[in-house]
């Protein structure tokens, strides 16, 4: 039955897209509409090799018992494959800044590898660990399978598609012009119906549930589903040159555009990579450490804070533009009340440890989940001071900026991510542990250290930036040109770069880890924390 | 487990909420108390900021704050500021001459930073941020100057350009295309580039080179000088020194004279204004190679 609803959805969907490539108005959707194509056509053929011939009636009903599972072992595997992508696109990015000429014309040239570096991070490698975890954790704590059956199949794959369908637009060139919201406006109406589907298999499962209340993980899950569904319908609406075209222009124009897309971007941190990862930490940091959340009260309290002050802070993006002086001192104020509600995660992930702090020196992975939550300590710390004005006069439109994300990004999101990868998967595929512990300590030093390097050289070289771009001569006038400002990163494009390889390499040293863990070997080794010399038998 | 079990935490002595979700419990802890006062103080802070300063907005406008500030008004008052402290050294460039402002320490350290920032912006996109030039675009730094480096030559070669042909004044020199348009046979051309190659060091081709000599007197010299040492009022570059616009090997020597690149400058005036090009050329002048004034 559903063998069968799948099939004929792809069929038609290919059969759709191809003859939407036949009548396109521009090239560009013209080969966007036969990726498309290949890629349903593609997945048609490997649904229909698993059909079951079976007689009707024959065929044994599955038992409808237990957690379902399925989309969150998939989901896991992707967040690793996706994290890879994104990380070596960022790589890539990275030393086209240092070596201008890796930029290869026309497909891989640095304009169209970086909305591919942050689309795959965040929404590719962020999103799938989020669905998956999510999916996961939901389950759980409501004690409720999940709601809506092989409907979380087609949240899992239509979200896969939706990555293909944006990261292979940008590489032919087709883009929104919006920051961290690219896609065209027929990709975003494809993830709007994918994302509706994410919001019901998640508000029905917890309106199932067996549970009298509603664990606060799952608090963070739902605002970052349902915010995220809300800023990507509001900062997409648009309207396309032709409804075969690849080219469409945006509903606001002119500041109220760049106010609605950064109250978007802003939230996309706030509720994609803030919320829902808060959600994941209050999950899995518990698990992990074997202890009670620290304070009840704190994570209400910090809960509404956060969502309350977050919608707000998006101005501070547009700080000394076109945009009113009210609006940006609103944005700046709220941006300094939500140092508080953002700490509130910290101290609440951090003070869960208490009584736990020895598990450090034998746990890895819990260690990942410590410096995730130190990490994005520092970055909520960061972001509120770089919102106010004279900090920002400094600050914008610098590396700093971006090193300020990162820290965040590979700090807090990536390594909480990790840490919940390696918690699930020996638990998904029945496994008594993981592979190698001692290959997360690796991944670990790697991952820090490659953060270490890559956040200390950003400061340099943004604040070095930002006082090259602000010096004045006695005169009055501007002492540096723009290119000798670029002229003088050099040095830290390639530490940059150097420190992102780090972070890819730990990356894939986990891949490896994780591939180990799923074919069910284990590696004989010291136990983490074990003295050095071993003790003599007696 | 029903929510009116509460626990106490073996590890903290602390109470728990009796919730329980997946083995997962909850400390009743109160919220700490630096936490909660650094809260309300970024909120007291936040409320205070938005009486200061524009923030509420009303019907038509918002509130303009206690302290009246804006950025606009901000940014005018900067400008205005900097634009007073050297109201004075500005008024005294715009009647200078090029040859004056560079006479007066004061005017000229003014006129030098602003044509820096002038040429930062305009000119290093053919002469490069160090102003060295490069294959066309001649070296501003050295001592060879095609249409001459005193100031009132640099400050007529910026105001009208070089084969600008928006500008009636601007500087035309124009070189046969000996090969193009057959003046010289393809061998002649030889022997004339070994001659100016000989004319800044030993040709390889010395006999080729004696042959050419002849020829240059002919067809070169008149702009080029006749020793090759150049003519600057006829744009005619120096050829026997080792410095070359379009490269000084045979080749590219053959090259030139076969089909001349002639390059384009556009003149500055409209974009810079009369103040804007006297403080470029002020700027230029001092790279390294400026030669004296004229009147002097």
């Amino acid at each position: 039955m559903n063998e069968n609803i799948t099939l004929t959805g792809l069929g038609v969907a290919a059969c759709v897209v191809l003859f939407l490539s036949g009548i396109a108005a521009d090239a560009a959707f013209q080969s966007h509409m036969l990726v498309i194509f290949f890629v349903l056509a593609l997945a048609f053929l490997v649904m229909l090799r698993r059909v079951d011939f079976a007689p009707a009636g024959t065929a044994v009903a599955k038992p409808a018992q237990g957690y379902l599972d399925g989309p969150i072992r998939y989901g896991a595997i992707a967040t690793m494959g996706w994290a890879i992508v994104g990380l070596l696109a960022g790589v890539v990015a990275a030393s086209q800044l240092a070596w201008p000429d890796l930029n290869i014309e026309p497909w891989f040239n640095f304009g169209r590898v970086r909305p591919l570096h942050t689309s795959a991070v965040v929404f590719a490698f962020g999103g799938n660990a989020l669905i998956a975890t999510s999916f996961y954790v939901v389950q759980r704590t409501c004690r409720a399978r999940r709601w809506g059956g092989d409907l979380a199949w087609f949240v899992f794959w239509g979200y896969q598609l939706f990555i293909v369908m944006a990261a292979s637009g940008y590489l032919l060139g087709i883009t929104a012009g919006k920051e961290y919201a690219e896609p065209e406006w027929y990709v975003d109406l494809f993830l709007t119906v994918v994302w509706l589907c994410y919001l019901a298999v998640f508000l029905g499962t917890i309106l199932n549930r067996k549970e009298p209340h509603i664990y606060v993980a799952n608090w963070f899950y739902l605002a970052f589903i349902v915010t995220i569904a809300m800023l990507h319908v509001v900062n997409g609406l648009s309207m396309p040159v032709s409804f075969v075209g690849s080219k469409s222009y945006s509903a606001f124009a002119g500041v109220q555009d760049a106010l609605t897309q950064w109250w978007y971007g802003h939230n996309a941190v706030g509720f994609f990579l803030t919320a829902g990862f808060l959600g994941m930490m209050y999950y899995f940091i518990p698990k992990q450490a074997g202890r009670p959340v620290y304070s009840y009260r704190l994570s209400i309290i910090h809960f509404w804070a956060l969502i309350f002050l977050y919608i707000w802070a998006g101005p501070h993006h547009l700080h000394y533009t076109a945009l009113p002086d009210w609006a940006q001192t609103l944005g700046m104020v709220f941006s300094i009340m939500l140092w508080m509600p953002s700490w509130g995660g910290m101290i609440n992930g951090l003070m869960t440890l208490s009584g736990a702090w020895d598990k450090l020196r034998t746990d890895p992975i819990l260690r990942m989940q410590v410096i995730a939550v130190a990490f994005y300590g520092m970055s909520t710390f960061e972001g509120p001071m770089m919102s106010l004005k004279a900090v920002n006069g400094l600050s914008h439109y610098t590396d700093w900026t971006i090193g300020q994300v990162h820290s965040g990004a590979l700090g807090g999101v990536g390594m909480i991510s990790f840490g919940a990868i390696y918690f699930l998967v020996p638990k998904l595929w029945n496994r008594e542990r993981l592979y190698s512990l001692r290959l997360v300590n690796w991944h670990f030093w790697l991952a820090t250290l490659g953060i270490v390097v890559y956040a200390a050289v950003m400061w340099v070289s943004g604040i070095m930036q930002g006082l090259m771009w602000r010096e004045y001569s006695a005169e009055g006038f501007l002492v540096y040109s723009f290119v000798e400002s670029t002229a003088a990163m050099y040095p830290y494009y390639v530490m940059r770069t150097f420190g992102g390889l780090l972070y890819l390499v730990g990356a894939l040293i986990m891949a490896f880890n994780i591939y180990m863990t799923i074919k069910g070997r284990v590696r004989e080794e010291d136990a983490m924390g074990a003295p050095a010399i071993a003790t003599p038998a007696e | 487990m029903s929510e009116t079990e509460r626990e106490v935490d073996q590890i903290s002595g602390v109470e728990t909420t009796g919730h329980e979700w997946d083995g997962i419990k909850e400390l009743d802890n109160p919220m700490p108390r630096w936490w909660l006062w650094t809260f309300y103080a970024c909120c007291v802070w936040g409320l205070l900021y938005t009486i200061a300063y524009p923030a509420w907005p009303l019907i038509s406008a918002s509130t303009s704050g206690l302290t009246g500030w804006s950025a606009r008004a901000d940014l005018d008052a900067d400008i205005a500021r900097a634009e007073a402290a050297n109201a004075d050294r500005i008024a005294a460039i715009e009647a200078a001459s090029v040859a004056e402002i560079l006479a007066d320490a004061s005017l000229r350290t003014y006129a030098n930073a602003a044509g820096a920032a002038h040429f930062k912006v305009n000119c290093v996109q053919c002469h490069g941020a160090g102003a060295a030039g490069g294959i066309g675009y001649p070296n501003l730094n050295d001592d060879a100057w095609i249409w001459g480096g005193s100031p009132e030559a640099i400050y007529t070669t910026l105001r009208h350009g070089i084969r600008w042909e928006q500008d009636w004044d601007t500087r035309l020199g124009e070189m046969p295309r000996f090969g193009v348009d057959g003046v010289l046979s393809r061998a002649e051309i030889s022997d004339v580039a070994w001659y100016v190659v000989s004319l800044s060091k030993p040709a390889d081709d010395a006999p080729a080179a004696a042959r050419g000599a002849a020829l240059y007197s002919e067809n070169c010299a008149a702009c080029h000088g006749a020793l090759g040492e150049g003519i600057q009022d006829l744009g005619g570059p120096r050829l026997s020194d080792a410095i070359w616009l379009y490269g000084g090997s045979h080749e590219e020597i053959v090259a030139q004279i076969w089909e001349p690149r002639l390059g384009v400058m556009p003149g500055w005036l409209e974009r810079l204004g009369d103040r804007g090009v006297k403080e470029v050329s002020v700027y230029v002048h001092g790279l390294g190679g400026g030669e004296p004034s004229a009147a002097e």
